[in-house]
């Protein structure tokens, strides 16, 4: 049996000149979170877009749960959230509820008692008879992620889903991303935001310019880009940051307010040369924290390096 | 059998698209009040002055309603559900790309038809009487759709712009109303004026529409029926293949 829930060879998109997805090629695992992050203009929506069949691949080619990316099969067994909120505005929330009944030939009984559930447990029940219209933008996301849970799929993609929105609406569907997870569901989820990538995602995916530069789970991201390690350290009197810079195991030396960022392999050893160091220049040393690189860190290595070689 | 319970799926979800239309662009006060005042104040300015007799003016009036009426809106829904982001929604959806645009012909359709209807019995108040309702009733409900499918076609170009489109409909529209013979039957027609009316599909409508309360076409009411199955196929068929190469551009 089949251990992949997505499955995608060598997926390309261009735009005229410009190429916005460069035969990437990756999978996700069923059940897993899978976080898809990049910078503006990556390449995430267009990827979410071409597994998702709202757009045709120019080449390569994309299974989800075995079946053709974009085929009536794939796309009722897929639950989605696009980038922007894309409810109707002129209907209720109950009746955009009741159209994804509809297209998703849901059966009606048990998609209005989900509707229902969904809707309570999103905060919508007493607003569900109000046109949308009138819903502010965190309702209007969430109305999209309950339509996009109500025909109960097994791949949910979502892009961006918490963007721009206010920490109550953005709790609430990181919590519900959460327990899908634990439900077994599969999720795709493009996102800026490394903080929830890093709570929430098993693996990620970093995309530049069209192209992956990494796929790892978060903490092994994290530790990979050991060349970001430091030791940040301050001392009661200014001291010569180039002669901080000139101790072993220093790679680079950043003045940050009163505190001096030491990069470095070994931080460890670096403590101890730092001790010395003060006891030997007569400064006294005031702090000493080893910094591990956080996944924000991590993701601008690998995205400005992949700049830098471009 | 599969392929069965597929047509059948898609033909419950294309009713869900053309209800959501029917709520959306087609149920609201003004775009019902104008598919009827419209065409009445088109007519006045034909048939003002000429003296022509009341059911001569009743089949071009039930002829441009019904083309007006199923012609307004259509080119403007692809567009609108294109520039709210709705359309994503739709194409991510189980549904067929054809789907789609049959969903949105069919409520262009049943706009056209209760539209029509409602001036229809108003001409039955004012004692006009329809010689050939089954065939008027036929004729009616082919060139509903025919019309429906044209304006379809003019919100091909994937433009987000519902300006655009309605720009293009209404470049094509009224030409179309004015070489048809809405108000000058066929015969009276010149030769040449006759030979660019049969471009028209609008044209074997008011013939039909002739035939039925006037007893007077200038066709056959067969041939008439005819060509614009004809003209309904075609431009269906043009629908629907033009939307597959344009929909995913509006993306």
């Amino acid at each position: 049996m089949n251990e992949f829930a997505i499955q995608v060879t060598g997926l390309t998109k261009r735009y005229q000149q410009v190429t916005a997805v460069d035969h990437i090629t990756f999978e996700v695992k069923k059940g897993e979170l899978f976080g898809f992050l990049g910078p503006n203009g990556a390449g995430k929506t267009t990827t979410a877009r071409m597994l998702t069949g709202v757009i045709v691949a120019d080449e390569g080619s994309a299974l989800v749960m075995g079946c053709k990316a974009g085929s009536l099969g794939a796309k009722q067994i897929s639950g989605v959230v696009p980038e922007m909120a894309n409810p109707y505005v002129d209907l209720s929330g109950w009746d955009n509820l009741m159209l994804m009944v509809e297209l998703y030939g849901a059966p009606p009984k048990e998609a209005k008692k989900k509707s229902t559930s969904l809707l309570n447990d999103l905060g919508l029940l007493e607003r569900k008879n109000d046109k949308v219209q009138g819903y502010s933008k965190g309702m209007k996301q969430r109305l999209t992620v309950c339509m996009a849970l109500l025909s109960d799929p097994q791949v949910i993609f979502l892009d961006e889903p918490t963007s721009g929105l206010d920490v109550q609406s953005s709790r609430l569907i990181k919590e519900l991303l959460g327990n899908l997870n634990k439900e077994g569901k599969t999720i795709f989820l493009t996102t800026h935001d490394m903080d929830e990538a890093n709570q929430l995602c098993d693996r990620v995916a970093i995309i530049n310019k069209g192209k992956i530069v990494a796929i790892d789970p978060p903490e092994k991201l994290r530790l990979a880009t050991s060349r970001l390690r430091s030791v940040e350290v301050s001392f009661a009197s200014p001291v010569n940051s180039e002669a901080l810079a000139r101790l072993p195991g220093v790679d680079s030396v950043k003045k940050q307010g009163d505190k001096y960022r030491l990069y470095t392999a070994v931080p460890g050893d670096l403590v101890i040369t730092l001790s010395s160091y003060a006891s030997s220049s007569g400064s006294k040393m005031i702090s000493c924290n080893t910094l591990v690189p956080s996944l924000e860190d991590a993701f601008v290595a690998l995205t400005t390096k992949e700049v830098k070689n471009a | 059998m599969p392929e069965m319970k597929i047509i059948l799926q898609q033909w419950r979800r294309l009713l869900g698209i053309t209800r959501k239309d029917i709520k959306i662009y087609y149920s609201k006060g003004p775009v019902v009040i104008s598919g009827i005042l419209f065409p009445i104040f088109l007519a006045l300015t034909f048939t003002i002055g000429r003296n022509l007799p009341r059911d001569s003016v009743i089949t071009g009036l039930v002829g441009m309603t019904l083309f007006f009426a199923a012609t307004s809106v259509s080119p403007m829904i692809l567009p609108f559900e294109a520039q709210a982001r709705t359309l994503e929604r739709l194409m991510s959806c189980p549904v067929r790309l054809e789907v789609i645009v049959l969903g949105d012909i069919l409520a262009s359709f049943i706009y056209g038809v209760a539209i029509s209807l409602i001036l229809i019995v108003i001409a039955l108040f004012l004692g006009i009487t329809i010689s050939a309702p089954v065939i008027f009733g036929v004729a009616i409900l082919l060139g509903a759709l025919c019309f429906a499918a044209l304006a379809n076609i003019f919100s091909v170009p994937p433009t987000n712009l519902p300006a655009t489109t309605n720009m293009i409909g209404t470049l094509v529209r009224f030409p179309i109303v004015f070489i048809s013979g809405v108000f000058t039957p066929l015969d009276q027609l010149s030769g040449w004026g006759r030979a660019i009316s049969y471009i028209s599909p609008l044209t074997y409508f008011t013939d039909i529409a002739r035939h039925s309360v006037q007893n007077k076409g200038y066709l056959p009411a067969g041939l008439d029926l005819a060509v614009m199955a004809a003209f309904t196929t075609l431009f269906v068929l043009l629908a629907m293949g033009l939307h597959q190469r344009t929909m995913t551009r509006r993306i």
